[in-house]
């Protein structure tokens, strides 16, 4: 009974990514059934998880698909940090679809449903929990890029109704990406630390080797930031394609090998 | 109780009838006392109207001690002022002044200065219950409306404009940087609206050294000449250009390589010139913003549009604020009823208590304590339901009835008399 749990979850979070596309025409009404979506869905995916969790004598989240479940609840939570504030109620209109598509392909691959699973211990669970979350970090980091690189074009367009949308400035924008990425990239740091403890010679891959590629890519551009070389827009666009990285290669990659 | 408004406002009286009539805090106060003459009174001038609220219990002539007063204050343009008066009445004035204070009557709508315009009067106002309700309620309503809406929000003006967009670029402008090019009056406004929201104005550039000077001084900045505005150019957020040049003042490789050198960190250049102080073609540069006059007469056009579909729903929240206010004041038909019925039944109470204090001696201090508390208690909880149903009551057109039911069912009447 509790995997349907995922339905209201997936009916709340498409709600939510229709209802942001309504908040464009101005802050109102839409923007409230948007973040409700988001709350509600959350609260549903929340019990999804916990009771796939309590059935599982393992790690229940250890297939492709199991793993975007985590992950696609890991980016909600990240997005609800800012999501409930008015200015940042936009965010959502970036990060909901993307939301609503991967749990939907989470439950289209059986990643959502409840049975017991024995796969894995804590490491694993810990191993795994801490990287999601960091690649979930880096997903709300891109949505936030997304939005800068928007909001930037049309101001430098000079649309009369940039001011009538609820949309974060600029620069605060430009500071939470950087915030956001260098969070992500500590928790990635503690996930591989941790997944080190299991590690033997020969099992380095390509999964890792990018996941390596993709730590430094960011964290060049941390330092970049820091040196006055890579703000704004320069810094949006390569938090973007850091997340190209991120979302297509690494997955590829991981349940490739 | 009985409320009258009197009043003229930029709808119907130019500002040679406003400005007759308008009175400064002190002449508020000192107006309000003078017609409130055991009555309750507030007088609210701006710049926009000057209004007399006039309320009583009493059935007084109110409209026309204030219709009055405002002729006196207009002297010898009393007979002009008299063909622009308005008179409301009781619940219209209720909703005049609800409106008011939510801005929704102002030239812009939604503008912020009203709300604290109208606090103001009342409490310059000599009021009394009726008034003290209303005026509450009136800056709760005000405020409810700036809270739920974003009527307030968007800016009115080309200086609030660029002000707003040099917000949304910057997230705030405490300690942001501003270089004024050009010493014009809209400069002067744009670098006064900027300032107000914590950006620093640094340096000042002009043509004419003197006028240059001058507003450098007023704003605390050094002055830099026109010819050489590179260094500051790499270092200000904000640039307001606003000269009488016939050409572009900020062009050519100096200043392009002087934004460049900012390596996209972001600056504004607000060009309120006509012909243009700008070259365009800067926005080209990476987090380089060009806003010209028409730009941001763009802005505040779009933004005035959103502060009147904003009005919408404001008027909407005025509205349930003052249907509120009608409840409550319904409300006070059924209060003497109320209160002669629990005055009667605490009478009740008590003389009980009296006739069996014989019988009570032979208790506890105590247990006397605990009689007290139960008698007073199962009063308080049959009386609770009618009280609330009464109030109800008193909300739609029964309530009087409801309250002469009581009346006669407790024999209030007799017993008062």
């Amino acid at each position: 009974m509790a995997e349907l749990l995922v339905f209201p979850a997936l009916i709340a979070y498409g709600e939510a990514a229709f209802a942001y596309a309504g908040e464009l025409r101005g802050p109102g009404l839409a923007g409230r059934l948007g973040i409700w979506g988001v709350r509600i869905g959350w609260l549903a995916q929340t019990a999804l998880l916990v009771a796939q969790a309590l059935s599982s004598d393992g790690f229940p989240w250890a297939t492709w698909a199991g793993s975007l479940n985590l992950f696609v609840w890991l980016v909600v939570t990240g997005y609800l940090v800012w999501g409930c504030k008015p200015g940042y109620r936009l965010l959502g209109l970036v990060v909901m679809p993307v939301a609503a598509s991967l749990l939907a392909l989470a439950w289209l691959g059986g990643g959502t449903g409840v049975r017991v699973v024995e796969d894995g211990g804590p490491l694993l669970a810990v191993h795994a929990g801490l990287m999601l979350a960091g690649l979930a970090g880096l997903t709300v980091a891109a949505g936030m890029a997304a939005i800068y690189l928007w909001e930037e074009r049309r101001l430098k367009r000079r649309d009369s109704g940039v001011l009538r949308l609820r949309l974060p400035p600029l620069a605060a924008l430009d500071r939470l990406e950087a915030r956001v990425v260098l969070a992500s990239l500590v928790v990635v740091s503690c996930g591989i630390a941790v997944g080190l403890a299991g590690f033997e010679t020969g099992d380095f891959d390509v999964a890792m080797a990018v996941t390596l590629a993709i730590m430094a890519f960011y964290g060049a551009a941390l330092v970049l930031r820091r040196e006055g070389a890579l703000a704004g827009r320069r810094l949006a666009w390569a938090v973007l394609g850091g997340f190209v990285l991120v979302g297509i290669v690494l997955p590829l990659t991981h349940f490739a090998s | 109780m009985k409320l009258a408004l009197v009043g003229v406002s930029h709808h119907r009286a130019p500002i040679e009838l406003r400005e007759r009539v308008a009175v400064d805090t002190a002449g508020a106060t000192r107006l309000a006392a003078e017609i409130a003459d055991g009555c309750e009174a507030v007088v609210l001038s701006t710049c926009n109207r000057t209004e007399l609220y006039l309320a009583s219990s009493a059935d007084e002539p109110l409209e026309e001690r204030a219709v009055g007063a405002l002729l006196e204050l207009a002297g010898a343009s009393a007979e002009a002022l008299d063909q622009v008066v308005y008179r409301l009445a009781d619940e219209s004035a209720v909703l005049h002044l609800f409106r008011v204070a939510a801005g929704l009557d102002s030239m812009v709508p939604g503008e912020g200065e009203i709300l604290g315009q109208v606090k103001d009067a009342f409490e310059a106002g000599s009021t009394g219950p009726l008034l003290d309700r209303v005026f509450s309620m009136a800056v709760h309503a005000g405020r409810k409306a700036r809270v739920e809406t974003s009527i307030g929000e968007s800016p009115a003006s080309i200086p609030a404009a660029a002000a707003a967009l040099a917000h949304q670029v910057f997230d705030g402008l405490e300690g942001r940087t501003v270089l004024l090019v050009g010493a014009g009056r809209m400069s002067d406004a744009t670098a006064r609206n900027l300032r107000s929201r914590g950006a620093r104005i640094v340096a000042v550039a002009n043509r004419t050294e003197a006028h240059g000077e001058t507003l450098a001084s007023r704003f605390g900045a050094e002055t830099v000449p026109l010819a050489a505005l590179g260094p500051t150019l790499a270092t200000a957020d904000v640039v307001v250009a606003s000269t009488s040049a016939p050409g572009f003042v900020l062009e050519g490789a100096a200043i392009v390589a002087a934004l460049r050198s900012r390596r996209g960190r972001p600056v504004l250049l607000v060009d309120l010139a006509v012909p243009r102080d700008v070259d365009p073609r800067l926005a080209t540069i990476d987090g380089c913003f060009v806003y010209d006059v028409d730009d941001l007469d763009a802005v505040v056009t779009a933004s005035l549009a959103g502060r009147r579909a904003e009005a919408v729903r404001a008027e909407r929240i005025v509205a349930d604020e003052v249907e509120r206010l009608r409840e409550w004041q319904a409300s006070l038909a059924v209060v003497p009823a109320i209160a002669s019925l629990r005055a009667r039944a605490e009478e009740i109470r008590s003389a009980e208590l009296a006739r069996a204090e014989r019988r009570l001696n032979a208790l506890s201090q105590g247990d006397r304590a605990v009689v007290e508390t139960v008698t007073a208690q199962i009063v308080a909880k049959l009386l609770h339901l009618p009280t609330v149903r009464l109030k109800e009551a008193a909300v739609g057109a029964e309530g009087v009835l409801y309250a002469d039911v009581v009346r006669y069912l407790f024999g209030l009447d007799e017993h008062d008399a």
